[in-house]
């Protein structure tokens, strides 16, 4: 088999891979393992299995309050993972950066702190027919509570925003957009600056679930024109259990806590409290110091290898996968946008997607199967269920070639080809 | 290309898939028994696996004390599919007693729970599922639907 992209000089895929302890393994009986499920989580280099490692062999101790040496060097490394974040993303203040348990979390904290003091009945937000349902069902809760109205803006058959429709719902009444970068599904990447500023002109806020962007591509938020903008740590190379929340600033000042506890307060009367200044407002409890720390390592780790090499790496990767996948004859592709980021959902006609992915897990080849967390997208689409294989920067065409044969081979086994 | 190092391994491997999708299995995925569009007056259980989206609608008719016309409708993967087939297969002529004892039966040799010992012989096909923990609900979509077409039946 050939593979039509070398790797760059800049870049090289296998050598990337001996950082990932996980993938020097085989499975079932000897198999290579083939992880091609990035779109749910990345694996995670040694630099980041080993800052977990150290924290809770040197310097394990509770942030912000322990006025000893630990709690020192753990609030200090804490600090420094908000500042390494606030850096990669281009935000102006590390104040601006809000520690959460994953992007899930952060829409939530947005949908109640904001969404209950400023949403009620007659006002509008809008989100997109192909968000995931962490950017989907917060708003029909708070929504539902509010009175106020959720539409979701079509998605063209390509997998491109209706961006007419989008113009046409924009009056007064919409209060917020809610949009994903790149979806998880179709790989569509939105027009994010064009939708916060038609939306701004609207007097509309605008937060983008930027957690199929940032482990991929260089994201400055500044630049993307948005007014809060979440992601996850575990996408990148990170923990689980780490999420980001950025805001601007009077935004956040703005809103109310999530939740009330330890660390988030100013002063606690018998009746009432004061709020901590940004961050720390949001950040109630003792929050996940490892896995934050540890996130700061992966954070490192991606921007060593360069965000635009990654990027240029992940482009090519899927368009030769897209480009042997969609060779098999009952193959179809869903999602075709102009850009498109690196998850690539199909179907083979014929197969369960989930008889698919398990047949080419028997192969050592890890894909997703299912709904991908996104049911009003699956009803468009008109299918119950896609099979996905997702691509990050330590996979090669080696391992679209070997996703390819075992398609062929399924259709075979299935009673096609 | 990465070839497998292991040809005997890989053998081992694709065994373990040969015993999930025995050619039972697939011929009642490929040729479904009893599968029909039913009516929608007739439904009389609408399951569905939110795992997968997998959605299966059973009917069935008592007549003498014994269930009859057991048919299925609905989309899913070759073991929910399969599995559904073969129960409208099972349970015709059966009564509503003998029904829920191999529903019971069914159910819990999935789980490991018991033996497919005394099962129709297609049934005992669905073994190589147990090896499968996240399929299991595949299987068994179907025959906790009938419980409920059960339930009606009865009322």
């Amino acid at each position: 088999m050939t593979n039509s992209i070398s790797s760059s000089s800049s870049f090289d895929a296998e050598r990337i891979r001996a950082d990932f302890p996980i993938l020097d393994q085989r499975i079932y009986d000897d198999q290579p393992l083939v992880y091609l499920d990035n779109a749910a989580t990345s694996q995670k280099p040694r630099a980041v299995i080993q800052a977990l490692v150290e924290y809770y062999e040197r310097y394990n101790a509770n942030v912000h309050r322990a006025l000893h040496y630990l709690g020192e060097q753990a609030t200090a490394k804490y600090e420094e993972t908000r500042g390494n974040v606030a850096s990669f993303i281009g935000a102006e203040d590390a104040h601006h950066i809000v520690f959460t348990r994953g992007t899930t979390e952060s829409i939530n904290l947005v949908a109640y702190a904001w969404g209950r003091v400023h949403l009620g009945p007659g006002d509008v937000v809008l989100a997109t027919g192909m968000e995931h349902h962490s950017n989907l069902v917060p708003w029909q809760i708070v929504c539902r509570e509010q009175g106020a109205e959720l539409k979701l803006i079509p998605v063209h058959e390509d997998g491109t925003l209706d961006m007419d429709t989008f113009h046409a719902w924009l009056d007064p009444r919409v209060k917020l957009v809610a949009v994903t970068h790149t979806s998880n599904v179709l790989g569509t990447v939105n027009p994010v600056r064009a939708l916060a500023d038609a939306a701004h002109r609207a007097g509309a806020l605008v937060l983008v679930d930027a957690a199929q962007s940032v482990p991929h591509r260089p994201v400055n938020v500044t630049e993307l024109g948005a007014d809060v903008v979440v992601f996850s740590s575990h996408k990148m190379c990170g923990p689980t259990g780490v999420g980001v929340l950025w805001a601007r600033e009077d935004l956040l000042a703005s809103m109310q806590p999530f939740m009330g506890g330890g660390e988030m307060i100013s002063r606690v009367n018998d009746d009432y409290s004061t709020w901590a200044d940004l961050p720390y407002k949001f950040e109630a409890g003792t929050p996940n110091i490892a896995d934050v720390i540890a996130f700061g390592a992966a954070v490192d780790y991606v921007r060593g290898l360069g965000m635009e090499h990654i990027h240029a790496h992940d482009q090519a990767l899927t368009r030769y996968a897209m480009e042997r996948l969609s060779a098999i004859p009952d193959v179809r592709i869903f999602g075709n946008a102009p850009e498109r980021g690196s998850a690539v959902s199909f179907e083979v006609k014929g197969i369960h997607p989930h008889d698919l992915s398990q047949y080419v897990d028997q192969r050592g080849i890890a894909i997703r199967a299912g709904h991908l967390c996104a049911q009003p997208l699956m009803r468009r689409l008109g299918v119950t269920a896609v099979a996905r294989a997702s691509f990050y920067l330590y996979n090669t065409p080696t391992e679209v070639d070997a996703l390819a044969e075992a398609v062929e081979r399924a259709r075979g086994f299935f009673g096609h080809g | 290309m990465r070839k497998p190092s292991n040809a005997h391994a890989v053998f081992s491997a694709m065994d373990e898939l040969d015993q999930l999708y025995q050619d039972v299995i697939l011929d009642h995925y490929k040729h479904p028994r009893h599968k029909e569009d039913l009516n929608e007056q007739d439904v009389l259980a609408d399951e569905e696996n939110p795992l997968c989206g997998d959605h299966i609608r059973i009917t069935a008719r008592l007549h003498d004390g014994r269930l009859e016309s057991v048919r299925f409708d609905g989309k899913g993967c070759a073991i929910s599919q399969a599995s559904a087939s073969m129960m409208c297969e099972s349970l015709h002529g059966t009564t509503p007693q003998e029904a829920r004892a191999m529903i019971t039966q069914v159910v819990r040799a999935l789980k490991s729970e018991a033996s497919f010992e005394g099962l129709p012989e297609d049934v005992q096909a669905l073994s190589g599922v147990r090896k499968y923990a996240l399929r299991v609900k595949c299987a068994t979509l179907s025959w906790r639907g009938m419980e409920r077409v059960l339930e009606k039946l009865e009322q």
